[in-house]
C-alpha cells in the first residue's frame, strides 16, 4: 500500500450539502483528469430530494442525496472518505455515527469550535476505530493531481496557479488552514509543488497531528521534502523534534512556528487559532523554532526568510530528483518536473460570467410591479415595511392601486377602491358563487379547491355585470347619447343593459348599498358624470319597471369609472382597463373574502357530503335516438 | 474560542449550585463568597448576607491571576489573622482599587473586583492541594497533603492520577480510592469530594481546576482558594449549568477599550471572525489583516522588522465576512489610527495583509474598507497614513484594482498594492524600508 492520502479514484461522501464546495471538488477532478466525480454521494437528514445537479466539466451528472450516513455508506461501500461538513453543534454527533462504517477510511471535520472534552472524545474513538481523523477545524487535504478536499487551494485560477492541479514534490502539513494556500503559493514560486498537503485543523485537539502525517509521507516515494508549519501554543512539533532524532523521519524537513511575537506581551493576548496559546515556556514559538533547528530540522530565521529557505532544500535535492524521475518514476511526476501540460478547461459558470459583464441573455419575462432582488422586497418601488403597518398610512386600497395600477391613488380613490371590496365581500349563501364553494367543501375538498369552485362561478351572468356596465355607460356617455336613446340602443343591439335590475329592490324599496355608494362619491370625487348619465337611464328603465334600478354592479361599474376619468386616464386607457378585466378583478378580489368565510363555516360545521333533492329535478328523460 | 479563565466567586458559586449531584449528603459546602468592586458594595452585600457582619473576613481580588499571597494581596488579618471586620475590609478594597499596581510578574493594570469571604481559621497541616488538568485523550488529577502557598516547591508531595477519557463513574471512582494515599486521615471523605470533583469538572467543561489550598473537617470541606478555566466553546450545551457565566479578560486587560467592546458585539452576532486587541494606541504600524494565521504572520515579523512597541493592534478578520461587517471593522481601525498625529511626526503605516483566501470573496470584503477610506479620507491625510496592500483568492483582482483606484484617484491617499506574486509578509519589510530612508 501507498502512504498516499488520496488516489484518482478516491471518493468521498459528503456531509452537508455545501454545493460550492462540491462543486470545486469536481471541477478540480475534472481538471485532474479523473473518471469519476470526487463526490459520491451527499448526506443531508433534511434533504426534499434524492439527488442533486453538479457540472463535471461541461456537463453536468447527478449526485445522490441520502438522509443518513448508513444509508450512503451502503449504497456507496467504494467510497471511504468521509467530509463531515456539519457545524459545531451537530459535527460531534455525526463524526461518532461515522466511526461505525468499515468502508470510512479517513474522516475530515470542518467545524471549528467543537467542545474539547467531545473533541477529545472523538479523537480516541477514531484511533480506536483505526480512522484517520483530519481536523476538526480544517480546511482539509489534497493529494494534487489526484483529489482534493471542498474549499482547500482556493479557487480554481490560484490552484493552477499555485500548481495544485499536478504532483510536485513536498509534503506539507500546516496548522493554520489560511496559510496553506500561501505555502502551496510560495513551494510554487521556490520549487516544484506539492506531492501532498493537509492543513491539520486550527483547534486545540486535531484529530491526527504533524507527526501522524509526517509518518505518512516519509513512506510517501512521491515526497521528497517535508515543509511544517506550526504555531504557538501545544507540543505537536515535539513529537516531530523526536522522531528527527530517533531517526524514524529521514527525509528532509523544513520547520516554522508561527507566533514569536507572543513572546513580547506579558498579558494573555490570544493569537491566532484556539490552539494558539502557549501553557508553558516550552509551547512558545521562539522555543519550538529553537527545539526544531536544534534537531536538525531545517528553520529559517524569520518567516520572511522562508521562501528562500525552501528555494534552497529543493535545489539540493532537485537534481536527485530528475535522476529518478528518468529512472523509475511515474508519468505524473515526470510531467510536474518538466512541462505544464494543457489543462482541460472547466466553462465559466454563468453567474459569474455575468457578473463580469462577459455574456449577456435576453429574458423571458418582464415585470414591472414588484422586485424581490434587492434588500426587501418593493411594491412599485415602495419596500414592503414601509406600506405594512397602520403607522405608514398605507391601506389596502393603496397597496392595491400600486400593484394593480401601479399609482398612488389620492386617499378618496383608495378609500372607494375599499368602500366596493367591503360593498361586494359576500351575498349570503344562497348565490351560486358562494354555494359551489360550499358544496365542494362538503365533498370534503381543501379549502383552495371549494374557494376557486366559488371564483370559477364568477362570470357574465354572476358578478360580471360590472365590466358590461362600465363598458356601456362609459360607451352612452362618451357618445353624447340622451337616456331614452341609450335604452333604446341598448334593445337594437338586444342586449339586457348590465348593472339594470334587481329581483326585490325598487325605486320605492331602494338597495342601501347602492344609495351609500352614490353618496360616497357625490361627497368626496371631483365629479361624478358617468354616474349621473346611469342615473338619468335608470329613470328611464324605473318609469317602465320600477325594479329596473341601478343595482351595485352597475353603481360600482359606472363609478370605477369615473374615478379613473378623474385620475384623468385617457378613454383609451380606461377601455383596456375594461378589457383586461380590471373592473371584474374588485369583485373577484371582494368576493374572496365572502367564499373564504363559507369554506371556513363549512369546515366548522363539518356537514356530510350534499346531494341535490331528487324531487327538486325534473327527470325529462327519453331513450335517445 | 478556546480555554477561558472564570473568577473565583463564580467558579465557587457553580460548586455551590451543584453541590447536591456530586457530594450528596455526604459533604457539606462551607463556602460563603460576595464578588464586589468596592467597599461600598460589600457594605451593601451585607444587609442580605448577616455573616460578612458576624465572621472575621478574608478579602483578596478575583482577578484571573495566582499568586496572591505572594503579591501581598490577601487581606486575612490586620494585626492578627482573623481579625478582618467588614468595616477594615472594605477600607483594604478601597484602598487597593484606588490606583494601578504591578504584579512580581511585570503585569500592571487597576483591581476592580475583589471576592470577600469567612477567614478559617487552621492548621498548615490541615491544608490539602488539588488540580485537575484536561490533556489530551486523559484528566490528570494532582493531590497533596501539603496544600498551600509552597506547592510548587514541594512537588514531591504530589501524587498524580490519570484518568482516560470516557470511564465510566465506578471505574473512576476505583482509580480515585486507589490513588489517593491511604495515609490520609480521613481518605473515605477525600475520595468522595475529589470523586465528586472531578466529575463536576468533567461535566460543567472545565479545563483547569485547582483549589489550594482546601481543608475537610468532619463532613465539612472549606475551599480557600480556586482556580478555574472552562472550554467556552461548550457553551450551547451549558446554558442551564453555567447559567450566565461570565469570561472576564485576564488582568492587564480588563479595561477593554469601547472599539475592542464593539468589534467582540460584531463578532459574537457574526458568522464570520472579527477580532481587534489594542496593544498600542501610540504605535506607529496598524494592521487589518484576514485570517487568524496570516495575523499572526504578520504580528511576528512586524516584531522583528520594526519593533514590536510600533505594533499598535493585533486582529483579523476572517470567514467571509459581509461588506458591512467588514467596514465596520475597518472603520473602527483606521478611526483609532487616525485621532492624533504620531508624537514623533513620522507618517503612519497601514498594513491591509492577508494570504491567499480559501473562500473569502477579497473584492467584497474590500468594498468595505474603501468604505471606511472614504468615510476617513480626509484624516488620513492629515494624520500621514501610508497604506499598504497583499491579498490573494476570489476575485482578488478586482479587489486590489478597486482599492488601488479608490485610494489613489479617488481620494489622493498613498498607497501600494501587492498580490499573490508578492510574499505574504514583504509589505512588512517594503513599509519599513519607504519609512526609514
Amino acid at each position: 500500500m501507498t502512504a498516499q492520502l488520496f488516489t484518482n479514484d478516491t471518493q468521498a461522501i459528503f456531509w452537508n450539502n455545501n454545493t460550492k464546495a462540491i462543486q470545486q471538488m469536481l471541477d478540480y477532478g475534472y481538471i485532474c483528469r479523473r473518471e469519476t466525480p470526487s463526490v459520491a454521494a451527499i448526506v443531508h437528514p433534511t434533504t426534499q430530494t434524492s439527488v442533486q445537479k453538479f457540472f463535471f466539466g461541461p456537463r453536468e451528472v447527478v449526485i445522490p442525496v441520502v438522509k443518513t450516513t448508513e444509508e450512503a455508506v451502503r449504497r456507496f461501500p467504494e467510497a471511504d472518505v468521509f467530509l463531515n461538513f456539519a457545524s459545531f453543534r451537530t459535527a460531534y454527533d455525526v463524526t461518532m455515527d461515522s466511526l461505525k462504517y468499515k468502508s470510512l477510511k479517513t474522516i475530515m471535520v470542518t467545524a471549528e469550535g467543537i467542545p474539547e472534552r467531545l473533541a477529545r472524545t472523538m479523537v480516541i474513538k477514531a484511533k480506536e476505530a483505526g480512522k484517520l481523523l483530519i481536523g476538526p477545524s480544517s480546511v482539509g487535504a489534497i493529494t494534487p493531481g489526484s483529489f482534493k478536499i471542498a474549499n482547500i487551494g482556493g479557487t480554481m485560477d490560484n490552484i493552477v496557479k499555485t500548481k495544485l492541479h499536478r504532483p510536485g514534490s513536498a509534503g506539507l502539513v500546516t496548522r493554520s488552514g489560511g496559510l496553506f494556500n500561501e505555502l502551496a503559493n510560495i513551494v510554487s514560486i521556490n520549487a516544484n509543488g506539492l506531492a501532498e498537503g493537509v492543513a491539520v485543523g486550527g483547534d486545540r485537539y486535531p484529530g491526527s497531528t504533524f507527526i501522524d502525517y509526517i509518518r505518512m509521507m516519509e513512506k510517501n516515494d512521491k515526497v521528497r521534502y517535508i515543509i511544517l508549519l506550526g504555531e504557538v501554543g501545544g507540543t505537536d512539533e515535539y513529537d516531530v523534534i523526536e522522531a528527527v532524532k530517533n531517526g524514524e523521519i529521514t527525509k528532509p524537513i523544513i520547520g516554522w512556528s508561527l507566533g514569536t511575537v507572543a513572546a513580547h506581551f506579558a498579558s494573555e493576548v490570544q493569537f491566532g487559532h484556539a490552539g494558539a496559546k502557549a501553557n508553558s515556556n516550552s509551547e512558545t514559538a521562539v522555543a519550538k523554532n529553537k527545539a526544531m533547528r536544534n534537531a536538525g530540522i531545517q528553520v529559517p530565521d524569520t518567516f520572511n526568510e522562508l521562501p528562500k529557505l525552501i528555494n534552497e532544500v529543493y535545489n539540493q535535492i532537485k537534481d536527485q530528483i530528475s535522476e529518478d524521475v528518468t529512472t523509475k518514476t511515474t508519468k505524473s511526476e515526470t510531467d510536474a518536473v518538466t512541462t505544464d501540460e494543457q489543462l482541460p478547461e472547466i466553462p465559466e459558470d454563468y453567474t459569474a460570467a455575468k457578473k463580469s459583464g462577459k455574456i449577456r441573455k435576453q429574458t423571458n419575462f418582464i415585470c414591472t410591479i414588484s422586485d424581490d432582488r434587492g434588500e426587501e422586497a418593493v411594491y412599485a418601488g415602495f419596500p414592503i415595511s414601509s406600506v405594512a403597518t397602520p403607522d405608514t398610512g398605507f391601506s389596502i386600497g393603496d397597496v392595491l392601486a400600486l400593484l394593480w395600477f401601479k399609482k398612488r391613488y389620492p386617499k378618496w380613490a383608495s378609500d372607494f377602491i375599499e368602500t366596493v371590496i367591503k360593498t361586494v365581500a359576500d351575498h349570503g349563501p344562497a348565490v351560486s358563487g358562494a354555494h359551489n364553494a360550499r358544496v365542494t367543501a362538503r365533498a370534503g375538498k381543501d379549502l383552495i379547491s371549494s374557494l376557486v369552485s366559488g371564483i370559477l362561478t364568477i362570470g357574465p351572468r354572476f358578478g360580471g355585470a360590472i365590466d358590461g356596465a362600465a363598458k356601456h355607460f362609459k360607451h352612452g356617455k362618451d357618445e353624447n347619447m340622451s337616456p331614452h336613446a341609450f335604452v333604446d340602443y341598448m334593445k337594437q343591439e338586444g342586449l339586457a343593459i348590465p348593472g339594470i335590475g334587481h329581483r326585490i329592490k325598487s325605486t320605492k324599496n331602494p338597495d342601501l348599498r347602492v344609495e351609500s355608494l352614490k353618496k360616497f362619491a357625490k361627497d368626496n370625487f371631483p365629479d361624478t358624470l358617468t354616474l349621473n348619465f346611469a342615473l338619468e337611464v335608470e329613470k328611464v328603465t324605473t318609469s317602465k319597471k320600477p325594479n329596473l334600478i341601478l343595482n351595485v354592479d352597475g353603481a360600482v361599474g359606472v363609478l370605477l369609472v369615473d374615478m379613473w376619468k378623474n385620475l384623468n386616464y385617457s378613454d383609451k386607457e380606461i377601455e383596456q382597463l375594461i378589457d383586461s378585466g380590471a373592473l371584474n378583478a374588485f369583485f373577484v378580489l371582494g368576493r374572496t373574502i365572502g367564499f373564504i368565510g363559507h369554506v371556513l363555516d363549512e369546515k366548522r360545521l363539518n356537514m356530510p357530503l350534499y346531494r341535490h333533492e331528487l324531487d327538486d329535478i325534473l327527470y325529462d328523460v327519453e331513450l335517445a335516438e | 474560542m478556546a480555554q477561558l479563565g472564570i473568577r473565583e466567586a463564580d467558579a465557587k458559586a457553580l460548586l455551590t449550585t451543584h453541590w447536591d449531584s456530586y457530594f450528596g449528603d455526604t459533604l457539606q459546602s462551607a463556602t460563603q463568597s460576595v464578588l464586589v468592586t468596592n467597599g461600598t458594595d460589600l457594605q451593601t452585600a451585607s444587609d442580605d448576607q448577616s455573616w460578612l457582619k458576624d465572621t472575621a473576613l478574608v478579602a483578596k481580588p478575583d482577578m484571573l491571576f495566582g499568586k496572591r499571597g505572594k503579591n501581598d494581596l490577601v487581606f486575612y488579618k490586620q494585626s492578627k489573622p482573623g481579625d478582618v471586620t467588614l468595616d477594615a475590609a472594605a477600607n483594604w478594597i478601597d484602598e487597593k482599587a484606588k490606583q494601578d499596581i504591578t504584579l512580581h510578574d511585570g503585569n500592571t493594570g487597576r483591581l476592580r473586583y475583589f471576592v470577600v469571604e469567612p477567614f478559617v481559621a487552621h492548621e498548615a497541616s490541615e491544608e490539602y492541594y488539588v488540580a485537575i488538568q484536561a490533556e489530551n485523550d486523559h484528566d490528570v488529577i494532582h493531590f497533596s497533603t501539603q496544600g498551600g502557598v509552597e506547592i510548587e516547591e514541594n512537588w514531591d508531595s504530589v501524587t498524580s492520577i490519570k484518568i482516560p477519557l470516557g470511564d465510566s463513574d465506578k471505574k473512576i471512582n476505583a482509580q480515585i480510592t486507589n490513588g489517593l494515599p491511604n495515609t490520609v486521615d480521613n481518605h473515605d471523605n477525600l475520595v468522595t469530594f475529589i470523586s465528586g470533583l472531578y466529575r463536576f469538572f468533567r461535566d460543567l467543561h472545565f479545563t483547569y481546576l485547582e483549589i489550594n489550598p482546601f481543608i475537610i473537617r468532619n463532613q465539612t470541606v472549606h475551599l480557600l482558594d480556586l482556580v478555574g478555566k472552562v472550554d467556552d466553546t461548550a457553551g450551547f450545551l451549558m446554558h442551564e449549568k453555567w447559567g450566565q457565566l461570565e469570561f472576564p479578560n485576564s488582568f492587564g486587560r480588563d479595561a477593554q477599550t469601547p472599539e475592542e467592546k464593539l468589534i467582540k458585539q460584531i463578532d459574537e452576532k457574526s458568522g464570520a471572525s472579527l477580532k481587534l486587541t489594542i496593544l498600542n494606541p501610540k504605535g506607529q504600524v496598524w494592521t487589518l489583516v484576514a485570517g487568524g494565521g496570516a495575523s499572526v504572520v504578520y504580528a511576528d515579523t512586524i516584531a522583528d522588522t520594526w519593533d514590536v512597541k510600533e505594533l499598535a493592534n493585533y486582529g483579523e478578520y476572517s470567514g467571509n465576512p459581509s461588506m458591512q461587517e467588514t467596514y465596520q471593522y475597518a472603520s473602527t481601525v483606521i478611526d483609532l489610527m487616525t485621532r492624533e498625529k504620531d508624537p514623533q511626526g513620522r507618517d503612519k503605516v497601514l498594513l491591509i495583509g492577508g494570504a491567499i483566501a480559501n473562500f473569502t470573496d477579497v473584492a467584497k470584503t474590500f468594498n468595505g474598507i474603501i468604505k471606511a477610506f472614504e468615510e476617513h479620507a480626509d484624516k488620513l491625510k492629515s494624520i500621514g497614513v501610508k497604506i499598504y496592500v497583499r491579498r490573494g483568492g476570489p476575485n482578488y483582482e478586482i479587489g486590489l484594482k478597486n482599492i488601488r483606484n479608490a485610494a489613489r484617484k479617488k481620494l489622493g491617499l498613498p498607497i501600494e498594492v501587492y498580490g499573490p506574486e508578492t510574499h505574504i509578509t514583504d509589505i512588512v519589510r517594503i513599509s519599513y524600508e519607504d519609512t526609514h530612508n
